[in-house]
């Protein structure tokens, strides 16, 4: 019998382990995961004008990508993104084929092919001083001839043939500390104009020979005003600059050589100017566009001493490029906002008073204000123009309006989550059933026979189709109600830009959004951002007929000492609940694992002068506080000046008015590193909500092991200040790197490893009693993983049954951190193959099942790494028993498995951050990550053995059952038969 | 500046006759050119990853510090690249490519080493091969008994038909004598007492 048992049970543990990833068929994609392209907030556009290319439009973005986007849908035809420092400066087609892009402070400049996004070619330029790029594309460019185009980067022009980069000359205007301004090259001329100034006093011309880059002449006049350094060119010899007090505009000509200026000022210009004005960097000929603190003004130059205001437009409002429409005639865009909605005007140079075309768009308000416009042409049957015009608000969106309509909108502020938190949905209530059940039971077989076809691969693709169809269109998991297995949640994310949207987990459908700064845009607070985003009120026990909320924290300027603001927000409705403007600011928030009677949790806010403020303000919520408040403490991580800092709390603020909400805090320990030596690189935590299933842990003969479960743990890492930099600027000699556990509520040190010749960039993740830690070994030249496992020893003498029994162990005895730990630390590393961008840890309900790393890669792709290939137990020669707790061998590097890529065969452009929720189901978690990109998904790190799998077949199991029975009564006719020949014989 | 870029070219040219690590002690500043050559041809593509262009690859210098594309005939370069230790990945879906170890000399400028990481080959010319093909999802294997029978519900079901078939074998094997002894003391015990169900007390 006991065979029997250990036999079942081996057999158990095989089909348990025989997968080490929950690996997935190709049918399966998009039946529990979505995947969404983002491209990032819009800074410059392009329409090609070519016939090939009249469909599209290429923009180039905040995230740094490059992309071809479909005008009549919005998609993305093509995209790259560039690597984090390589921000694009200018963008221009040329020879209606290729898609040039000039990046890195002026320094790279490359060529795509239009159609499909492939590099032509890239040249990289030496840039000396920092300066503004400029690239210049010439307008007539000859199909058959080879042009040139021209760069002013760091100090230096450079002429740069189209037809493979290579550079034909260049000239350095830094040692003459000439900054170019513009450069042009007027039409069927041989000579390049680069106009400019030296210093701040001086405006110079430079004319160049375009065949060898020679000066051919070179003027120089001094202006006693000052110049700020904007200027606008507004014809080819005539250029608008504003004075070094940002109060006047000097008009210059340079006519043949000579150089005029005359002052004008704005107060005279405009009425009631006051402040500063801007130049707009918008092209037109004979006008430019200004900006003051209300208005744009567009401004027409006749002469150098006439100008004269043609529009004003208040603000909020944006201008578009000039649209060249035949050689004479220009046109332009105006985009401004009548109340809910927004007015889109276009209109030509010559003709200003009349426009040619005046839309009024109805705008979701949740966009905030317009923020730009690019607009383009098309011929329209009758011959006249049509205009169509993108818009990019200011929650990052971008849309296409064509004949007053939105034709599309793309929500691209989420290529840039800052943060994220889920909610639960609704109940289902009685007597609602959202669900709509399969009609009969006719079609239901059928469907499940479909599939059990599909299972044994007996379908002709007609059928396979029909099944993916069947599988994608289940209405079962987009339904916005609360489901059994705890899949269906909203992920609600915050935006850079300060949205908070609310996406279902099902499809990825925006059920909501919600724009902060339009919110709590007013006097006192100018520029509103939101920061994080944090559980408020999640009801469960009492508050049940409450809809959950989150919380918003924002504080309403760039600096750390701005006030702050509140927001809670309905996680349902995606109403805002009520808000607060904070008297104070706010450094660092800690939602504590109190909640007050209304189920609201308790949220500490330490302000710049590290005084605490409790949230909510209610009386209940203080008298809660007080009498846990001898177990809070925080810790305070100061990178600059590598130190930690402890901190208990005290009732009582140094404020001038009495505050019961305002706590004191009490400095209690400091750990200083040598900061000759040592620098912090990261830092990481257990995260709050993360539940420890067992604190003991059977290892082979039947021996056990007390894990160090502590939620004050905290992990730092140094490394030594030279080696802070990238890979590649520091010898191994000189690079070390420090990892240290640390309670956070004495400061004293648990464990303490250096590992020599290693180096950042390091990603940590703590859980449970281990931390696993991702950095580069010098030495090797390879990046490595190391593993450390804490364990209790102070409990390691529990192991006797009879102790248990008697109750003389000390399980139950309180963990406290003043008392000293006696710890036993257990570590390991092994070669890992990729950079790493991201890593997070999985996370079940309960968190009985086994553990898995999800490791976002160099190539943007998620590796699900299970936890049993970093055990410091493992051993290059295991015993029987070590074997059966299924230690896996020692190797020296981490296994890459393709198949245990929960992103499959997509990728997360732009990686950033991976987030893991438990589903209720205890063998699933949900995975979400974003970057550029949002991927969601959810995996099962030891199978789903807790549910049947979706693709279970019920029709097989209904068909061995009616064989069984069949069975069964043939059988029984038969023994009948041969009873009644037996009882006849 | 014009004759750093002929440099680099010639090297590009060089590169395809002479077996030499692609080195260009450019005048772009103070760093050194890498240049190098990504090769996908004579890979067959799987079947559902759609078969890999050039401008979906990503060449990675030092874990993200820069990252450059391939041209059409997979060349791609870093420019003004400071004499060191550098580490090169390349990231092209449904490829697995070894990351490689650059050592830019300071002392002979321009001398560039280069050596995969993963089996520490050298590599005498800057050309990155995938090592291995990625296949991300799992093949269904085709329907057959073998499987089916493998399965949980397989086994169960092969162990009640040998169940089935085996029992009356034993028993058949069986002394009569025996079996009529043993169905003679279970009637007389009636009820199965506690004492005979004890292991060792039970004959």
């Amino acid at each position: 019998m006991a065979m029997a048992v250990r036999v079942c049970l081996g057999f158990l543990i095989v089909l348990l382990y025989s997968n080490f990833s929950t690996a997935l068929y190709e049918d399966q994609v998009g039946l529990a995961d979505w995947h969404q392209k983002y491209i990032g907030k819009v800074k410059q556009a392009v329409f090609p004008t070519q016939k090939s290319g009249r469909r599209r439009v290429v923009v180039s973005t905040e995230e740094n990508v490059i992309a071809s986007l479909d005008l009549r849908r919005g998609d993305i035809f093509w995209r790259h993104v560039l690597g984090k420092d390589d921000h694009v400066d200018q963008i221009d087609i040329a020879l209606g084929k290729y898609f040039i892009t000039l990046s890195s402070e002026g320094s790279i400049l490359r060529a795509w092919n239009l159609p499909d996004g492939q590099m032509m070619w890239e040249s990289a330029f030496y840039v000396s001083t920092p300066s503004k790029s400029l690239l210049y594309v010439p307008a007539n460019i000859n199909l058959g001839k080879e042009n040139w185009f021209l760069v002013f980067s760091g100090g230096w022009l450079h002429a740069v043939s189209s037809i493979d980069g290579e550079i034909v000359w260049k000239k350095e205007f830094a040692i003459d500390s000439l900054e170019i301004k513009q450069v042009f090259q007027p039409p069927e001329s041989d000579i390049i104009y680069a106009v400019g100034f030296v210093g701040s006093s001086q405006f110079s011309v430079c004319e160049l020979s375009s065949k060898s880059g020679e000066v051919l002449k070179h003027n120089t006049a001094s202006f006693p005003g000052g110049f700020c350094g904007e200027a606008s060119l507004v014809s080819s010899d005539m250029l608008v600059a504003l004075d070094a007090t940002r109060s006047a505009l000097i008009a210059i000509s340079f006519q043949s050589g000579i150089i005029n200026f005359h002052q004008t000022y704005i107060s005279d210009l405009v009425q009631d100017f006051s402040g500063m004005a801007a130049l707009l960097p918008v092209k037109f000929t004979g006008i430019f566009a200004m900006k003051t603190v209300s208005s744009i003004y567009l401004v027409r130059v006749k002469g150098v001493s006439e100008l004269e205001v043609l529009e004003k437009f208040n603000h909020p409002a944006s201008v578009s490029d000039a649209l060249t429409l035949s050689e004479e005639q220009q046109a332009f865009g105006i985009v401004q906002h009548v109340e809910t909605k927004i007015d889109f005007r276009v209109k030509l140079d010559k003709d200003l008073r009349n426009g040619v075309l005046k839309e009024t768009i109805e705008m979701d308000p949740q966009r905030g204000h317009v923020q730009k416009v690019f607009i383009s042409n098309y011929v329209r049957t009758d011959k006249s123009h049509g205009f169509r015009a993108l818009i990019v608000m200011e929650d990052h969106s971008l849309s296409l309006v064509q004949q007053g309509v939105v034709v599309w909108s793309r929500e691209d502020g989420l290529a840039s989550i800052i943060d994220s938190t889920t909610s639960e949905l609704p109940v289902e209530k009685e007597g609602v059933s959202v669900a709509e059940v399969e009609h009969n039971l006719f079609e239901w077989l059928k469907g499940h026979a479909l599939k059990l076809k599909g299972t044994l691969l007996l379908a002709s693709p007609d059928e396979i189709a029909a099944i993916q169809a069947m599988r994608l269109k289940n209405s079962e998991r987009n339904k916005m109600t609360r489901d059994h297995n705890g899949f269906r949640k909203l992920i609600i994310v915050l935006t850079r830009a300060g949205k908070l949207l609310a996406l279902h987990t099902g499809d990825g459908r925006i059920i909501w959004s919600l724009f902060f700064p339009s919110l709590h845009r007013s006097e006192a607070c100018e520029h509103p951002s939101a920061l994080n985003i944090y559980q408020w009120q999640v009801p469960h026990h009492h508050a049940m007929h409450e809809n959950p909320s989150v919380l918003v924290v924002g504080r309403c300027g760039p600096s750390h000492d701005a006030l702050g603001f509140f927001s809670v927000v309905d996680s349902y409705t995606g109403k805002e609940r009520n808000s607060l403007k904070l008297a104070h600011s706010i450094i660092q928030v800690i939602p504590l694992p109190l909640t007050d009677s209304t189920e609201q949790r308790l949220h500490l806010i330490i302000d710049a002068n590290l005084q605490a403020h409790l949230y909510p303000r209610t009386r209940d919520s203080v008298n809660i506080f007080l009498r846990e408040m001898s177990n809070i403490y925080r810790h305070s991580i100061e990178v600059g000046k590598d130190m930690i800092r402890g901190y208990s709390l005290q009732s009582g603020c140094n404020l001038d008015v009495a505050d019961e909400y305002c706590f004191n805090t009490k400095e209690l320990w400091s750990i200083v590193f040598p900061s000759e030596s040592e620098k912090i690189a990261t830092t990481a935590t257990r995260k709050i909500n993360e539940v420890v299933h067992t604190q003991a842990k059977v290892i082979a003969d039947q021996d056990v092991m007390y894990k160090y479960v502590s939620r004050n743990i905290l992990f730092v890492a140094t490394v030594a200040p030279k080696a802070a930099g990238e890979i590649g600027s520091v010898t191994p000699e000189e690079a070390w790197l420090v990892a240290y556990l640390i309670d956070a509520v004495t400061g004293r040190i648990l464990h303490r490893v250096t590992h020599h010749g290693a180096q950042g960039p390091i990603h940590a993740v703590v859980s449970e009693n281990w931390v696993v830690y991702h950095y580069f070994n010098l030495r090797a030249h390879r990046y490595e993983m190391s593993v450390i496992e804490i364990y209790d020893r102070s409990r390691a003498d529990n192991k006797d049954v009879w102790k248990l029994v008697l109750g003389k162990h000390n399980l139950t005895s309180p963990v406290s951190s003043y008392s000293r730990p006696d710890v036993m630390v257990k570590s390991q590393s092994y070669f890992f193959t990729h950079s790493v961008k991201a890593m997070a840890v999985t996370a079940t309900a309960k968190g009985i099942t086994s553990k898995q790393l999800l490791i976002g890669t160099i190539g943007d792709q998620v590796l699900a790494l299970d936890k049993r290939f970093l055990d410091p137990r493992r051993n290059v020669t295991l015993t029987q028993s070590e074997k059966e707790e299924g230690i896996i061998p020692l190797t020296d590097s981490l296994p890459i498995i393709p198949q245990a890529y929960v992103t499959h065969a997509l990728q997360v452009e732009g990686l950033r951050g991976i987030v893991t929720i438990p589903a209720r189901l205890e063998s699933t978690t949900l995975v979400f990550s974003y970057g550029v990109d949002i991927f969601f998904t959810r995996i099962a790190p030891s199978r789903t053995y807790d549910s049947l799998t979706e693709d279970f077949s019920y029709a097989l199991l209904l068909i061995t059952i009616v064989a069984l029975v069949a069975a069964i009564f043939a059988t029984w006719i038969l023994s009948e038969k041969k009873e009644l020949r037996e009882k006849w014989r | 500046m014009r004759r750093s870029a002929e440099a680099i070219a010639s090297l590009l040219l060089l590169s395809c006759l002479l077996p030499s690590v692609l080195a260009g002690p450019a005048s772009l500043g103070d760093g050194y050119t890498i240049a190098g050559r990504v090769k996908l041809e004579g890979k067959t593509s799987i079947g559902f990853i759609p078969p890999l262009k050039n401008s979906n690859a990503e060449v990675i210098l030092n874990g993200g510090q820069r990252v450059t594309f391939l041209r059409e005939d997979g060349y791609f370069s870093f420019h003004n690249v400071p004499a060191g230790t550098h580490l090169i990945e390349v990231s092209a879906m449904g490829y697995f490519f070894s990351p490689v170890r650059i050592d830019i000399s300071a002392r002979n400028p321009g001398e560039i080493q280069a050596a995969l990481t993963e089996n520490r080959r050298v590599l005498h010319e800057l050309v990155l091969e995938p090592l291995r093909e990625e296949q991300y999802y799992e093949i269904r294997e085709p329907f057959s008994l073998m499987s089916l029978l493998k399965s949980p519900m397989g086994l169960m079901m092969g162990f009640m038909v040998l169940v089935v078939f085996l029992m009356p074998k034993l028993t058949e094997n069986m002394d009569p004598e025996e079996i009529r002894r043993a169905q003679e003391e279970m009637r007389a015990q009636g009820v199965p007492s506690l004492s005979s169900l004890l292991p060792g007390r039970s004959n």
